[in-house]
Order: C-alpha cells, then sequence, then structure tokens
C-alpha cells in the first residue's frame, strides 16, 4: 500500500500531472459517510471566494512597483535615476526622476483603479447571497461562504455560485437548461441531466436525507471535460456507485433557465472552478515592430555606452596635462582630492552615462503604449466593420499587435463559418441512389407553395419506400438538436415560422439544425423529446415515438455520432450519421457504390456531406452495448479512451441508408477577400477539418484556386500509391523546375505567364511530414524542409481534415521556418483556437459558434470580409505610423544629445550639460511629444479608400520595410547631421566674435554679451524647431489637430521659455535661465542663425526626398502623386466630384457591369456546378500603377478610369 | 440557432458616424514634389545669397582690433611674477602700445579676452550661489554647498561672493591712453558701468538690504572676500559707491560664464562726450597700461585687449554671412541639379507633374 502510493507520487511527480491523476472525496451536505463503509477524510479546499484582482491594499505599493520594474526599461530609467542620487552628476535627479515619477504614477493609478474595479466587481459576486439547504432548511449565505460539499438551491435565471454537481431539478425528468453566454458565448439552453439515483430529492428536506459522497478529479480548466463518480448510500449496503460527467456538471458563471430550481452541491469552488482557471492570462505575444524597436534600443545603449567611455578616457588624457587637471580657478576640495583615480574614472563614466541618458527617452515607451492603445480605438470605431446583422463592431483585445496587422505575410483561415457562413441548409439527400431534392428555402425562409420534392431518379419500389422513410425517420432521430418553444427564447432566431407552430431547433451544430429542419420540410417534423421519448411527426401527420436509449455524441476524432432508440414496436435501432470516411468503412451492405459516387459528385460541389446508416439491434445486443457503454462511462481514469473503444467496437456492421449534402453558402465578398490578400502578397492557407472535395470546392469558389492553378495534391491516396518520399520529392521538383525558370523577383509572380500552384494536403499526411526522423533513415529528416520548399512556391495552400492540434501544428511550422514569416490565423470555432493562440496575429470570428475563438483572439470582427480593411488599411496605416514613430524618435534624441556629446570637446569633459535641467527633462516629455503622438494616430500616406482599392500597396511595408537597417542608419545619421549644424553653427557664432544682444531689452542701450546658458539656448531652439519641422515635412495628411499640435507645440515652447526665464524662481537655487531667452530673440544675429541652422538642418532630408521621389519612386509615392493629379483634373473637368466616371468610360463600365452581374449571382444563388468560370483572366493582376503609366499615353481618362472603377472590390 | 446578443437594440452600439472616427477629416495633403520644391529652392537660393551679400557688407563696415598683453613689451615682467597665482599681494604694472591704422566710428567697445581659460567647466559652473547673490540673507552667510571649497575661508567665515566664479573674477585694470601726433598723452574714456543686462544688474543681482544708518559694509559684516580678491566686494569700486557688492557691472559681467574656453568679455564702452572721441576711436598710436594682476601661465592662457565697433547685427562677424552664401550655392547647386534630374528622367518626371 505504501510503496504504490509512493510510486504514484513519484509517477505523478515526473509526468507533471498532478491535478490529472489526483482525485478528490466530496462529502455531501458536509455530512460523513455511514460508519463502516469508509474512512472520514476531511479535505480542505478553498472557500469560494473568487480573487481576480491582483493586489490588495497592503500590498499594492511594493507588488506594484515590483512588477513595474520588471520592465527592462523602467529598470534603466531607475537605475539612472539613482546613479543621479548617489554620485555628483551633471543634471540633477529631477530630469530623470520627474518623467520616471510620472510613468510610474500614472501605470500605477490606471492599474490601481482598474484593480479596484475588480476589487469592487469581486465584493459584488463574492457577497452576492446564496441559498444552502443546511438541516433541511433553506439558509442565505454569501457566496464567499459557500464551501465545497454544500448543498445549493439555484433559482431560475440565476447564476450558478461555483462549479456543481446536479442531484435534482424542478423538472420531473431530472433536466434543467442552462445558458453558458458567459463563458464560451454559446446563447444557445444546454441540457443538463441530474444524477438518476438523486432526481427524486425534491424538496429541502429530501436532499438533506441524502447520503453520498462524490469523487472526481482535481479541478481542470477544460470547460468541456469533467469525470467523477458518486456513491450513494442509501442503506447500510454497499453504496450505489452513479458515473458523473460533464453533461452533470453545472459550472460556475452559466445561468439557470427554464427551470424553476435545482439543488446541487459544490464541488469546486473559488479559484478553482473551471471559469476562474479559464481566466489565466494568455502568453504576450511581440510585434515584429517591438523586436525591431528592441534591436535599435540595443544600438542605442552601445552607443550611449560607448559614448560615456569615449568620453570618460578623453577626459583623463585631456586632464593628464597637469596645467588642465586642477586649475587655480577650479580647485577641488579635499575629499575629491583624495578619491582614488579608479574611482574618479568609474563615477565619470556614470556620470557621462547620465549625461547622455536622455537617448534612450521614457517618453518613447510611453507614447508607444498611447499610441497603440487610442489607436486601436479607429478598429472599434470603424463603421465599415459594423456588422448591422449582429449589431456588433470588431473587438481589440490586445492593442500591442495593432501593427503587425500591416506585416502579415501568410493567413491561415478556417473555413467553415470563417470563409463561409455557416448557414446551413439541407441540399439535397439520396437514399440508395435517388436524390431528393427539398426545394426553395432562401436564408431560413421557406417560400410558398414549394413544399414537395424533386425526384431524379425514377420513382422507388416499395422497398424503396420503406428505406426511404427509414432515411428520414434516422435523420429525425440521430442527433442532439433541441426543441425550444418561441416565448422562452431571446433575442433574434433563426427559426421555423410555420403556421402556429412556432418552435426553434437549437443546437451546438449547425448541420443538425440544417438536416433536421429538410427533414421537417420533407414531411417529418422532429417534435420534441419528452420523457425520453422522442416525438416525431411523420408525412400522414401521425405521432411516431421512439425511446431514446443512448446517444454516442458526436466528437471530431470519430466523425460520427450514433443514437440507439426503441421504436414503439419494441424494435431497437442504431442510427449513425458522420462522414463518409468514417462511414462507409463500417458499412457491410446498402448501395455503397451509388451513395459514394453522389457524395462525392456533391463534395466536388462545394456541399458538406454526411453519410447515415443504420442497424437493427436485438435485445440481446442493446443489453451488452448498455453494459459496454455504462463500464467505459464508471471510468474515472482515461475514461474517454474507453469510450471511444466502446464506440467502435458497438458502431460497425452498418447497412447503409444514404447520405444528405447540406450546402454552406461563402461569406458575402469572402472571395473578393482573398484575392486582395493575395494580391497584397499574403499566402493563403486554409486550414479545415472538411473532407478534401468539399474544401477544395470552397477554395475554388473563394477563388483561392484558380481555374489555371495547378493543383498539386499531397494526400493519402497518393502515398498509398507511392511512398512519400517520392511524392514529396516529385511534386518539388516539378515546383522547382518553374521556380528556377523565373526571376526570384516576387513581383513577376504576377505576370500573366507565371504558372501558380496550390497544394492540398491532408491531415494524416501531414502528420507523416511533420513527424520527427526516425534513427536510422538519412533522408527522413529532411520531409519537412522539402514540404516548406513545396509550400513557398504555392500561392495557395488547402490543407483538409485537420485536428484543430494539427492547424497550430501548421502555423507554427510556418512561423519557425526560416524566413520567420509574419502569421496570422482566422477562424470562428473553438477549434481555431489553438491555431489563433499560436499564430502572431489571431483574429477571431463573432460567428454561430459560440465565443471561444473571439475571446482567445487578438482582434474579433464579425465578418470574413472585413478582414481586408483590417489588414488592408488599419494595419498598414499602423505600421506606417509606428515605423514613423520609432524611427523618429531615435532621431530625435540624436540630434538632442549629440550637440551635448560634442560640447563636452569643449569643456574639458567636465559633463557639463549644455541644456538648462527644465529644456532637458521637458524635451520629450512636452515640447516634442504631442506632434508625433499625434501623427501617429492621424497619419494617412494614401487615402483609405485608394489602400482598399489596390491591395498592392500592401507589399510597400512587407517584412517590416520600414524598420529596416537602412533605413534606421539613414534616420540615424540624419539626426548626427542635424545634431552637426545646430552645433558648429552656433559655435562658429558665437567662438571669437562679438556675438551679442542688442541691448533693447530694458532701455539700456549696449552690446551684451552671452553666456553659455544663450548657447545652450540657441542650440536647443533650433533643436526644437528642426525636430518638429521634420515631423511636419513627414505629415501628409493635414488635418486640423496636426496643425494645431506642431504649431501649438512650438508656440508652447516660446511661450514656456519665456515664462522660465520670465521670474526668478524662489524654489531654484540657480537662476542661470534668466532673461536668457528674451535676451537671445532680442538679438539679430541670433533669428538669421536660428532661420539659417533649421534650413540647412532640413535640407538634406528634402533633397533626399524628392530624389527618392523623381528616380526611384516606390508604388506608394506614385499613388500619391496621382491621387493628387487625379483631384486636380477631377476639380477641373468636372466641379463635382461625386461625378466619378467620366463618359469615356462606357464601355469599360459595360464589361466591369458583366462581371458584376455573374459574379453577383454566385453570390446570391450559387450554381450547382461552380467552379469558378468568372476567373477573369491574368490582367486584373497588374498594379495600380502599371495602369497609370499604360494611361500616360492615351489620354488623361485613362487615368481617371483607373482611379474611378468601382475597383477590384466587385470584379476584375 | 440564433446566437445574437440579446437585450440591448441591435443598433446601440453602433459607432458615431464622425469624421474623425472614420479617420475621414478633411486633410491637406501636400507632397514634396519637383512642382513645389524646385520653386522655393531657386527662391531661398536667392533670399539666401541676397541675405549673405547684405550681412557681408555690414560685416565689412565694422572694425576690430585685438591686443595680445600677455608678455608683450613691458608684461613680460608681469607675466612671470604671476606664474604662481597665488601671489597677488605685490602689484605689477606694464604698458603695452599698438597702433589704430583706421579711425574706430561711432560706438567703440573694449573687450578683454581670455583664451584658453575654461569658465565652462562643470564644476567651475556650479560653484556659485544665485540666491546668495541675489541677496538672500541667509544664504549669505550660508553659502549653498556647491560653492566648495570656496565656500567659507580657513577659519569658517562664509565667503561672499562664494564659489570658483567670482573667486577667479578677471582683476586687471586697464587703461588706455591715445598717443596723438603732438605728443600729448590723452586718456580714453570709457564708461565702465552699464556693460551688463539690465535684468542682471537691476534683477538678477541685489545687495543685501541697506539703508541710510546701515551701509553695504555692514551687510556684508562676517562675511570675507573671496581668497584671491584684493579687496571686499563692497570696495569693488571705489569710484561709484553704487556700484559695490553683487551689482558691481564687472562682477555681473564676469558672472555669465562664457560658453567656451576662448572668449571675450565688456569692459568698457568709449565716452564719446568730449576730446577727439566724440566720432569714435581716432587712428592714431595708443598705449595700454595695465595693472597685470590675472595668472594665465598655470593655464598656458592668454589676455588681450579687443577693440570693436559693432552694428545692430553684432561685432565683425564673418560666420553668419558666409554661412547665408555658402547656403545659398548649396541651394542652388542643388536645385540644378534637381532640375537636371527631371529633364534627364524625362518621362517619369513628366508623368508624375503632368
Amino acid at each position: 500500500m505504501d510503496l504504490s502510493s509512493i510510486r504514484k507520487l513519484i509517477t505523478r511527480y515526473c509526468t507533471g500531472e498532478e491535478s490529472w491523476v489526483d482525485s478528490r472525496t466530496v462529502y455531501i451536505g458536509q455530512k460523513e459517510p455511514p460508519p463502516g463503509t469508509e474512512a472520514y477524510i476531511p479535505q480542505r479546499f478553498p472557500d469560494n471566494r473568487i480573487v481576480s484582482s491582483k493586489y490588495t491594499f497592503w500590498n499594492f505599493i511594493p507588488k506594484n512597483l515590483f512588477e513595474q520594474f520588471r520592465r527592462i526599461a523602467n529598470f534603466y530609467f531607475l537605475i539612472i535615476f539613482l546613479v543621479q542620487l548617489i554620485i555628483d552628476t551633471p543634471t540633477s535627479p529631477t530630469t530623470s526622476g520627474l518623467p520616471l515619477f510620472f510613468v510610474i504614477t500614472v501605470t500605477a493609478i490606471k492599474q490601481g483603479y482598474e484593480d479596484w474595479i475588480r476589487h469592487k466587481a469581486d465584493n459584488a459576486i463574492n457577497q452576492c447571497p446564496v441559498h444552502v439547504i443546511q438541516h433541511g432548511k433553506v439558509v442565505r449565505k454569501q457566496s464567499q461562504r459557500l464551501r465545497v460539499g454544500d448543498i445549493v438551491q439555484v433559482k431560475e435565471n440565476e447564476t450558478f455560485p461555483c462549479d456543481l454537481i446536479l442531484l435534482s431539478t424542478s423538472r420531473e425528468d431530472g433536466t434543467c437548461f442552462v445558458t453558458t453566454a458567459s463563458l464560451d458565448g454559446e446563447s444557445s439552453h444546454k441540457t443538463y441531466y441530474a444524477v438518476q439515483d438523486t432526481k427524486a430529492f425534491n424538496t429541502a428536506e429530501e436532499v438533506d436525507t441524502l447520503h453520498a459522497t462524490i469523487e472526481c478529479e482535481q479541478p481542470q480548466p477544460d470547460l468541456y471535460k469533467f469525470v467523477g463518480r458518486i456513491n450513494i448510500y442509501l442503506d447500510r449496503e454497499e453504496p450505489i456507485a452513479r458515473p458523473l460527467g460533464s453533461e452533470n456538471l453545472l459550472l460556475r458563471g452559466a445561468t439557470l433557465k427554464n427551470t424553476e430550481y435545482v439543488h446541487a452541491v459544490a464541488i469546486y469552488t473559488g479559484m478553482e472552478t473551471k471559469m476562474a482557471l479559464n481566466y489565466q492570462s494568455k502568453s504576450q505575444k511581440r510585434s515584429a515592430v517591438e523586436k525591431s524597436m528592441n534591436a535599435y534600443l540595443i544600438v542605442y545603449l552601445c552607443i550611449l555606452i560607448s559614448k560615456a567611455l569615449i568620453n570618460t578616457v578623453l577626459k583623463y588624457a585631456w586632464q593628464a596635462n597637469p596645467n588642465r587637471d586642477e586649475p587655480w580657478y577650479n580647485q577641488k576640495t579635499e575629499t575629491e582630492r583624495q578619491r582614488h583615480v579608479l574611482i574618479r574614472a568609474f563615477t565619470d563614466f556614470l556620470a557621462f552615462m547620465v549625461l547622455f541618458n536622455y537617448i534612450i527617452p521614457v517618453s518613447m515607451y510611453v507614447t508607444v503604449e498611447m499610441q497603440k492603445f487610442l489607436g486601436s480605438y479607429f478598429i472599434l470605431w470603424d463603421d465599415d466593420m459594423f456588422d448591422e446583422e449582429l449589431g456588433e463592431g470588431p473587438l481589440v483585445n490586445t492593442s500591442d499587435l495593432n501593427e503587425e496587422l500591416g506585416q502579415v505575410e501568410y493567413v491561415f483561415t478556417d473555413k467553415t463559418g470563417t470563409l463561409t457562413e455557416n448557414n446551413m441548409e439541407l441540399r439535397e439527400c439520396c437514399v440508395d441512389g435517388h436524390v431528393y431534392v427539398p426545394h426553395a428555402i432562401c436564408n431560413g425562409q421557406i417560400l410558398p407553395g414549394a413544399a414537395e420534392m424533386d425526384m431524379i431518379d425514377s420513382s422507388p419500389g416499395v422497398d424503396g419506400k420503406e428505406r426511404e422513410e427509414l432515411f428520414f425517420r434516422a435523420l429525425c432521430l440521430c442527433h442532439t438538436v433541441q426543441v425550444k418553444e418561441e416565448e422562452t427564447v431571446d433575442g433574434i432566431k433563426r427559426g421555423i415560422h410555420q403556421g402556429k407552430s412556432t418552435s426553434f431547433y437549437i443546437s451546438s451544430s449547425p448541420d443538425e439544425v440544417a438536416l433536421v429542419e429538410g427533414m421537417k420540410r420533407l414531411g417529418f417534423t422532429y417534435l420534441r423529446l419528452k420523457d425520453s421519448h422522442m416525438e416525431i411527426l411523420n408525412r400522414e401527420d401521425e405521432m411516431e415515438r421512439f425511446e431514446l436509449l443512448e446517444v454516442l455524441n458526436f466528437d471530431s476524432v470519430r466523425r460520427r455520432m450514433s443514437v440507439i432508440v426503441r421504436s414503439s414496436s419494441g424494435e431497437y435501432y442504431l442510427f449513425c450519421k458522420g462522414a463518409d470516411s468514417s462511414v462507409f468503412p463500417r458499412v457491410v451492405s446498402g448501395k455503397v457504390e451509388q451513395v459514394r459516387a453522389r457524395v462525392e459528385q456533391n463534395a466536388v460541389e462545394g456541399l458538406r456531406t454526411l453519410c447515415v446508416a443504420y442497424k437493427k439491434l436485438t435485445h440481446e445486443e442493446y443489453v451488452e452495448t448498455c453494459h459496454l457503454l455504462n463500464r467505459a462511462k464508471l471510468a474515472l481514469q482515461d475514461r474517454d479512451k474507453k469510450l471511444a473503444e466502446a464506440y467502435d467496437v458497438i458502431e460497425k456492421d452498418f447497412i447503409l441508408l444514404g447520405a444528405t449534402a447540406v450546402e454552406d453558402r461563402l461569406q458575402d465578398k469572402a472571395a473578393d477577400t482573398i484575392e486582395s490578400l493575395h494580391k497584397a502578397g499574403m499566402k493563403v492557407w486554409v486550414l479545415t477539418g472538411d473532407k478534401m472535395e468539399t474544401a477544395a470546392a470552397t477554395c475554388y469558389a473563394s477563388k483561392l484556386f484558380h481555374r489555371n492553378t495547378q493543383i498539386l495534391e499531397l494526400t493519402t491516396k497518393r502515398t498509398e500509391e507511392q511512398s512519400l518520399h517520392d511524392v514529396l520529392f516529385d511534386l518539388s521538383r516539378t515546383v522547382l523546375r518553374q521556380h528556377g525558370s523565373m526571376t526570384r523577383d516576387t513581383f513577376s509572380g504576377l505576370s500573366g505567364d507565371y504558372q501558380d500552384y496550390g497544394l492540398i494536403i491532408d491531415g494524416a499526411t501531414l502528420s507523416a511530414v511533420l513527424k520527427p526522423p526516425q534513427e536510422g533513415t538519412s533522408n527522413g529528416g529532411n520531409y519537412k524542409e522539402i514540404f516548406l520548399e513545396i509550400c513557398r512556391n504555392c500561392s495557395a495552400v488547402l490543407c483538409c481534415r485537420m485536428a484543430p492540434l494539427q492547424k497550430a501544428q501548421i502555423v507554427k511550422m510556418i512561423k519557425t521556418s526560416k524566413e520567420r514569416p509574419i502569421t496570422l490565423a482566422i477562424g470562428d470555432g473553438a477549434n481555431d483556437v489553438s491555431m489563433i493562440l499560436e499564430a502572431h496575429v489571431g483574429i477571431g470570428i463573432m460567428g454561430k459558434e459560440g465565443r471561444q475563438a473571439a475571446r482567445n483572439s487578438d482582434y474579433a470582427i464579425t465578418k470574413f470580409k472585413h478582414l481586408k480593411k483590417m489588414l488592408l488599411v488599419h494595419g498598414h496605416y499602423y505600421y506606417i505610423r509606428i515605423a514613423e514613430l520609432v524611427q523618429y524618435f531615435f532621431y530625435k534624441n540624436v540630434c538632442f544629445i549629440f550637440p551635448q556629446f560634442l560640447y563636452q570637446f569643449f569643456c574639458g569633459f567636465s559633463q557639463q550639460p549644455l541644456y538648462d535641467t527644465a529644456y532637458l527633462t521637458l524635451y520629450n516629455i512636452s515640447f516634442t511629444s504631442l506632434p508625433i503622438l499625434l501623427y501617429s494616430l492621424m497619419e494617412q500616406h494614401i487615402n483609405m479608400d485608394i489602400l482598399k482599392r489596390d491591395p498592392t500597396l500592401y507589399r510597400d511595408i512587407a517584412k517590416n520595410s520600414l524598420l529596416r537597417w537602412p533605413t534606421f542608419i539613414y534616420w540615424t545619421f540624419l539626426g548626427v547631421f542635424d545634431a552637426l549644424v545646430f552645433f558648429f553653427g552656433a559655435f562658429f557664432l558665437f567662438d571669437n566674435t562679438t556675438f551679442t544682444s542688442n541691448g533693447q531689452l530694458m532701455a539700456t542701450n549696449t552690446q551684451m554679451m552671452f553666456g553659455n546658458w544663450t548657447f545652450g539656448t540657441l542650440v536647443f531652439t533650433v533643436l526644437v524647431f528642426t525636430v518638429t519641422l521634420k515631423l511636419a515635412l513627414d505629415t501628409h495628411y493635414w488635418t486640423w489637430i496636426n496643425h494645431f499640435v506642431i504649431w501649438g507645440s512650438l508656440l508652447f515652447y516660446v511661450i514656456f521659455s519665456l515664462l522660465w526665464g520670465g521670474i526668478i524662481w524662489p524654489f531654484l537655487n540657480y537662476q542661470r535661465m534668466y532673461y536668457v531667452f528674451m535676451q537671445m530673440l532680442s538679438s539679430g544675429p541670433a533669428w538669421l542663425s536660428i532661420i539659417l541652422l533649421i534650413i540647412v538642418s532640413l535640407l538634406p532630408d528634402v533633397v533626399k526626398k524628392v530624389l527618392c521621389r523623381a528616380l526611384w519612386p516606390t508604388t506608394t509615392e506614385r499613388i500619391q502623386n496621382a491621387d493628387k493629379l487625379y483631384k486636380g483634373h477631377l476639380s477641373e473637368f468636372t466641379p463635382l466630384s461625386s461625378l466619378h466616371a467620366p463618359p469615356v468610360r462606357k464601355h469599360d463600365r459595360q464589361g466591369n457591369e458583366n462581371q458584376n452581374h455573374t459574379h453577383r449571382r454566385s453570390d446570391s444563388s450559387p450554381p450547382n456546378k461552380l467552379m469558378c468560370t468568372y476567373w477573369g483572366g491574368r490582367s486584373d493582376y497588374c498594379t495600380f500603377s502599371s495602369l497609370l503609366r499604360i494611361g500616360e499615353n492615351t489620354r488623361f481618362s485613362g487615368a481617371a478610369y483607373a482611379y474611378s472603377t468601382p475597383g477590384p472590390e466587385t470584379s476584375v | 440557432m440564433g446566437k445574437k446578443q440579446a437585450g440591448t437594440g441591435p443598433l446601440s452600439r453602433r459607432p458615431d458616424n464622425s469624421a474623425f472616427k472614420q479617420q475621414r477629416l478633411p486633410a491637406w495633403s501636400p507632397s514634396l514634389t519637383a512642382n513645389t520644391v524646385l520653386p522655393t529652392f531657386y527662391i531661398l537660393s536667392l533670399v539666401c545669397l541676397l541675405l549673405g551679400i547684405w550681412l557681408l557688407i555690414t560685416v565689412e563696415n565694422t572694425h576690430e582690433l585685438k591686443v595680445d598683453y600677455t608678455k608683450a613689451e613691458t608684461c613680460e615682467e608681469c607675466f612671470s611674477l604671476r606664474k604662481s597665482a597665488i601671489d597677488s599681494t605685490t602689484a605689477c604694472t606694464c604698458t603695452v602700445s599698438f597702433h589704430v591704422p583706421k579711425t574706430f566710428p561711432g560706438d567703440v567697445f573694449f573687450y578683454y579676452g581670455l583664451r584658453n581659460f575654461h569658465q565652462n567647466l562643470r564644476r567651475y559652473m556650479d560653484s556659485r550661489d544665485d540666491a546668495q547673490m541675489v541677496g538672500r540673507k541667509n544664504n549669505l552667510k550660508t553659502p549653498s554647498s556647491y560653492c566648495a571649497p570656496f565656500d567659507y575661508d580657513a577659519d569658517r567665515n562664509p565667503i561672499a561672493p562664494c564659489g570658483a566664479v567670482a573667486n577667479s573674477m578677471f582683476n586687471d585694470s586697464l587703461t588706455v591712453m591715445y598717443n596723438p601726433m603732438d605728443g600729448s598723452k590723452i586718456q580714453v574714456p570709457l564708461y565702465r558701468k552699464g556693460i551688463a543686462w539690465y535684468t542682471d544688474k537691476n534683477v538678477k543681482f541685489r545687495n543685501p538690504p541697506t539703508n541710510n544708518t546701515f551701509p553695504l559694509q555692514q551687510a556684508f559684516e562676517r562675511t570675507t572676500r573671496p581668497l584671491y580678491w584684493q579687496r571686499p566686494v563692497y570696495e569693488l569700486d571705489d569710484t561709484d559707491s553704487n556700484n559695490n557688492g553683487f551689482i558691481n557691472d564687472d562682477l555681473i559681467v564676469w558672472m555669465r560664464e562664457a560658453a567656451f574656453p576662448n572668449f571675450k568679455k565688456l569692459y568698457g564702452v568709449l565716452n564719446r562726450a568730449q576730446g577727439p572721441f566724440t566720432e569714435g576711436l581716432p587712428a592714431g598710436n595708443y598705449t595700454l597700461s595695465i595693472n597685470y594682476n590675472f595668472p594665465v601661465e598655470p593655464f598656458r592662457g592668454r589676455k588681450e585687449l579687443v577693440i570693436s565697433t559693432v552694428t545692430w547685427f553684432g561685432g565683425q562677424n564673418y560666420f553668419l554671412p558666409i554661412a547665408y552664401l555658402v547656403t545659398s550655392g548649396l541651394i542652388l547647386v542643388t536645385a540644378v541639379v534637381l532640375t537636371m534630374v527631371y529633364v534627364k528622367v524625362g518621362k517619369k518626371g513628366k508623368n508624375m507633374e503632368e
């Protein structure tokens, strides 16, 4: 016994699965079990207090400070500040202490406030009353006092206070309905079941008499998994054990619906509830921009250190001359003299560090944070991305990744619900090769007078009729659909408004609803589940009742579900429906060939197919099956595995009935979006669990594949014929031959003769490819590389039959491949969460499959088409904005600090600051902060509509192109150049000349001398103006806000300087700036030199810009020029800017419209045989600018046309 | 199947359709194209050229003369006497003669210039107490610690004015004699007051409060003069009692620390009230007699007298006109190059502009 427990402990710690293996025993009602049965070991569980807050009143300050200083930047500034406090440094500690204090305080206040809100929310939850049954009475308790084992009574519309095992309900059948909207966003009502043996305990007194213990696993975060066992002691006998599963577990946060009250026992409380466990923070994602920012920071840190080192060394070299070390006019104190030279040198080094530390400003972090935070509001506010149907706009869960939206290279998209609407309709069913088409359904609304069905084949015989009805019954019975009465349903729901019966079908799977609804149209109506009897109305309006015995739930591994029912005549049936691949192998008879042919045909058309099969069971078989299932269900460990095994045994030897085809329409503008993404240079991969044919059809329809795309297949079918090795090498040869014959230029990929490839791979093959190389085989490890190489050369890849984890695997594989591309994953369902979390940017679609994807994503949108604006417009803007922000910040600080560095050469390396303390402190905080912040919020280098219309512009910023090292070096050198101009300009003005004030100020008419503070102020004034005007030069989008901020901050600088120098400040011990600024302004040469120096420092940048624009214009710049041009001409010829189409265009327009027309048809009513027939050749791939160049020779109208087409949104 | 959000009307969460929120604020989008840049460049070049020429002419009309007297003529002796900084007790005078080739018209300014004197060393600059100099009594008795080691003397008496800056004040006195052809000697009259900033003289530097019964000397009681000074601060100017204490013009001028090691500071302005000086400083021979006190040898420095006339634009400063002319040339060259680029890359350029 001891040994085994030790071994258990050891394995537990070795495998690290503590919480899995461990189980807990809960004594219901805190009552000891009857003596003799089991030892009563009271376990200690946490109380039901929810603590979502991070801090308490006492630990707030130390904990918050600790958290904040864990950030490397804050820590750096703290060190600088401490150095300033400890040693004698050139600048007072306030210069770095004040901004740091400001930043820390603001952050602390923000976090404190958020935490206070959390505290309030926690308290509200923790103190809300719950009803607990104690000694046969209902007692009110505060929620936080709830203990494990307490029996709780919950009334309708109340939220469960902790995780509970359902004991009994007010409903006779022991069920209750629950909505988990606040947990996973699904507002559908889910049914939960009371433990069969306790559902009779209905009143408080009765419940109190219950003697039972619950054994269950220790809490784990998976919302849908739970295993446990309840032991009920009825008499002094052996307890009755019953299995508990997730269908018995009421989760904290869910709400009771349609049920008057329930009694349930608490098993997980407080922070151990599944909801609390699920609110653990996700790992933080970092954007590419942030990474380059960090790289720049390191460079600047090196610059800083080397500057300090150089100056320290030079100082001692300079002081080696005894005349200089301690001239008579500047004697040291005794203590200074006695200090060891090394200590002095080190102190000097630190002092230089402090002097130059402004090169890495605190405010950069603050500004970047603010930019991201405030900038994300533009996504929230975007009217174009607002979905009226859903009444919701996009969500931004993290603003850290805004700019990453402009950097996406790979898009991984889910198919169902993402590309398609997840709005299922039964299109046809095929029974033994006879095809039935329920007609005329449009968006769930039934058109009048179309309830009959179409027979394609000849009418079936009597035998066929029987089979047919069995098929329909099977579909009516084999599902987990619930029926909801109208009045119990809140919100607007899709349903069946037929005559008086206003009820809805609700299910977690839209396919099932589509099937049941389709059956209804075909004459078999599923009415309800009552007392474990399913009632259906057949064609003759007769009620048929089947007793529902077992449900073998659907799971994504088996890809099928089954029910076992007993008909009123006492026959046992097992109905199964599932994917063809999982049903066909288990079929023993039936018209397999016809059905298979039909299924494949349907799949090619992009329909979702399901096969239906059945088998009859004898009573003995049923009992055996029951036994098998129960055994598996009772298992505490590995229950899933055992269940799966049981299912495998049960679900076999089927007789095939037929197949269904459900259509899932493409989402609005999905094809256009994919095309735009392609043109923007992104590779789009579709990852789906669907089968190959269906998925491929969707890919064609959504223009992921084109008619002339050569499809490469890497599927199990092929690998069965050839070895994986050969197939891979074959494919890579095909691809590489093409690749070798063309240039590497990505843009040439757009030219007409380029053959593009599409790859299809399925899950099984993928796992074979990704399998780690086996030892002994030399080429095994290369599969991944070869596969990646093939993928790289394919414009589109389709991965079908993917398990959720495989989706994440693929994303990870691409993410970590050697180019390290930026990936984006978009999906709507719980099965996409893993890939959403894995990708650089995860986008959730708020769709029909609940909110799980949206909750785990970085951004959530309502429709796939919004991705276009999100990436092409918002992402583009954010990227250029933040790129400029980062570069500009470094630039302006080089300009700021480099003169100070130069000044050291003239002041004997004595660390004399060039600027006054106030200027040092405020430069980054107030003089130059707002213009760049506003720029980084408002800038639009190109009009939004053009960005949307011409996705190729996205390539301009691909691969972090604005933050590459050459650009960075250019900015740095520009900064150094400007600094040289400021400093030496002022230097020559001062040096050896009579640079004086006119002395007009305050009436003394003499020529006065200027000192070093005037010199610093002069440099600083030029600096502030140059740096601000440089930003003004970069601004392309001057709104009144930009004007206000740019001119305003210059004005502020002037006013501040006047004020700062205008008063003898009583709290300062120096008055060095007194009237310095005014005296400077009263001097003519100062004015002349300020103007000259500003012009000279801005000149090279202007020249560079003009030259680059003329000689090597980027697409962006061409468009800017053209945009201007177009606007000008438009106003010249047509006074109304709304007149978008010059008459010359009429012909083109017509052509366009034709295309539009066909296209639109495809949108609204997809033809049965689709296969992209309206793929308009390759011409559409030419870039916007090339269109312009064509227009050059013809007429201006040509160019105008290019701009005024409705754009590729609808056609081309 | 409906999974829509319950409650709240569908449109209640719709964002405002305002121009700001939709990022569609009306905006002006300038871009740097040839059309806008080239004319600007040509105009700018022209403006700079004109300004440069005008400045050059102005500067040409100023006159400047430097007389380095560090060890010139008879000052050699004083120079060697002042080699060690501390020996300031024995007085030493010397004379240097110089020639003014052309009349300096108008106001003439006399400066003393120092070379290689670092007034901009950090510890030196900080070694002053502005609060003391603004006349606060507390600070007079307890000077700021920044002044160390020039805050207290050996007997712990506070030094006023404290600190290295005041301590090292330039203390040569210069007298310029005009030697006309007739052999007479006329002392060039100088205004030695009104040479500091008005605001410094009247606001920033204040003596401790005094009145008729409480003279300046008493205000400075129990303070001691800076170590290197020959007289206490309240006796700096024996001719004008209002020019004593912290508001002494020479002290104020000295206290405005120069930005670079070579600098000059205003010593006096020619008094054109009488004599041959009404029109300015006449051409001819002059003698400069110096009370040679300020040691420059320890830091290898030089001392000089600078005589200069000024215009509105300041003294003789060739930098600005040259800078303007050079800039003008640069802009012109760039503009021409740009024009050539536009002509050469014709098609592209045209395409962009037309």
